[in-house]
């Protein structure tokens, strides 16, 4: 019924994501958001030496990066994806800044997306 | 500016993110608003689930859960350089409602999707956001073939709060998509500064 409509088969594999985290599903520290920036700290690595996944995320967020368009970017899960990004984190890879929430109540800025809203 | 997480995090300003939430039963046409409004991508998420139907009393951890991967809604609109509208599909299951909390966290507001031929499924998140205090309009679907009802004889039949819009839309048009998103911010402003007038300084 209702189940299969999910699409737990057609999503594809989770095991190969999840051996990149050495079988952890969890981050460690803070909930990273889905809207969370992300930006390469620009330490210089050796690339060879990296996951090819650590070398992706570095290049994907020259530029800050929300969560969730980084996980769509890289096809990955976004759980796995937190993960990379704890242990990215822990290593000076990458910096994350979580949103400011205190934006969301700024009338002038909502009238400019409601405007902007009204032209598309 | 302070931030929540500020452990040497002094990024070079990015864009400001919105979140809007897209939920309603399933079938109601959340992914078909969210496809006809805006540009939208892959995202998937997987979370380790417990089997409600076995082990309920005896799971003690991870091991004992099995992992899946679910498919969400997920489109952004770039408004301007710096800013960028983003939308997230709920789950519809109640399977995965501990993903509700995660969404509604920091979001602007919600749409509820509703189809008049099951009104019912939209209860729930209703029910969610009135709970959460999370500012909603109610998006009444016209599916072909569907009869149709007037705005508020779904707002009588969904039991809304005075003032929740509730506005009639055929998701698979993008001006009617775009027109759904415009009436939940510009409630959104209109709560914000109705909470101002009653709270003076």
């Amino acid at each position: 019924m209702r189940g299969d409509q999910w699409l737990d088969r057609s999503a594809g594999p989770v095991v190969r994501p999840y051996a990149l985290t050495g079988g952890r599903t969890r981050p460690t520290g803070e909930t990273i958001d889905l809207l969370a920036l992300v930006s390469s700290t620009g330490a210089t690595v050796d690339e060879l030496l990296l996951e090819p996944e650590y070398v992706a995320v570095i290049r994907q967020c020259r530029q800050p990066k929300p969560v969730a368009d980084l996980a769509s970017d890289l096809d990955l899960p976004l759980g796995v994806v937190r993960i990379l990004l704890s242990d990215m984190r822990e290593h000076g890879l990458v910096m994350i800044r979580q949103p400011a929430r205190n934006r969301l109540t700024d009338p002038k800025l909502l009238k400019d997306v409601a405007d902007a809203l009204r032209k598309l | 500016m302070p931030y929540a997480n500020s452990d040497q995090d002094a990024v070079a300003d990015g864009p400001v993110s919105i979140k809007i939430l897209i939920a309603g039963g399933f079938g109601a046409g959340k992914t078909t608003l969210v496809a006809s409004v805006s540009e939208i991508k892959p995202l998937r998420t997987e979370e380790a689930l417990s089997e409600p139907s076995v082990l309920v009393d005896t799971l003690d951890g991870v091991e004992d859960k099995t992992t899946t991967t679910v498919a969400m809604d997920f489109g952004r609109i770039t408004v301007r350089d710096d800013l960028v509208v983003y939308l997230f599909g709920t789950p519809g299951q109640h399977r995965f409602w501990f993903m509700w909390d995660e969404l509604a966290l920091g979001a602007l507001g919600a749409v509820v999707m509703a189809d008049t031929r099951r009104l019912a499924d939209s209860f729930p998140s209703v029910d969610y956001f009135e709970r959460r205090g999370l500012p909603f309009v109610v998006a009444v679907n016209c599916f072909d073939g569907a009869k149709r009802y007037h705005a508020e004889t779904v707002r009588a039949a969904l039991d809304l709060t005075a003032g929740i819009p509730v506005v009639l839309c055929d998701a698979r048009q993008r001006t009617s998509s775009r027109d759904v998103l415009v009436t939940l911010v510009e409630y959104a402003i209109r709560l914000i500064s109705d909470s101002e007038v009653m709270t003076p300084g």
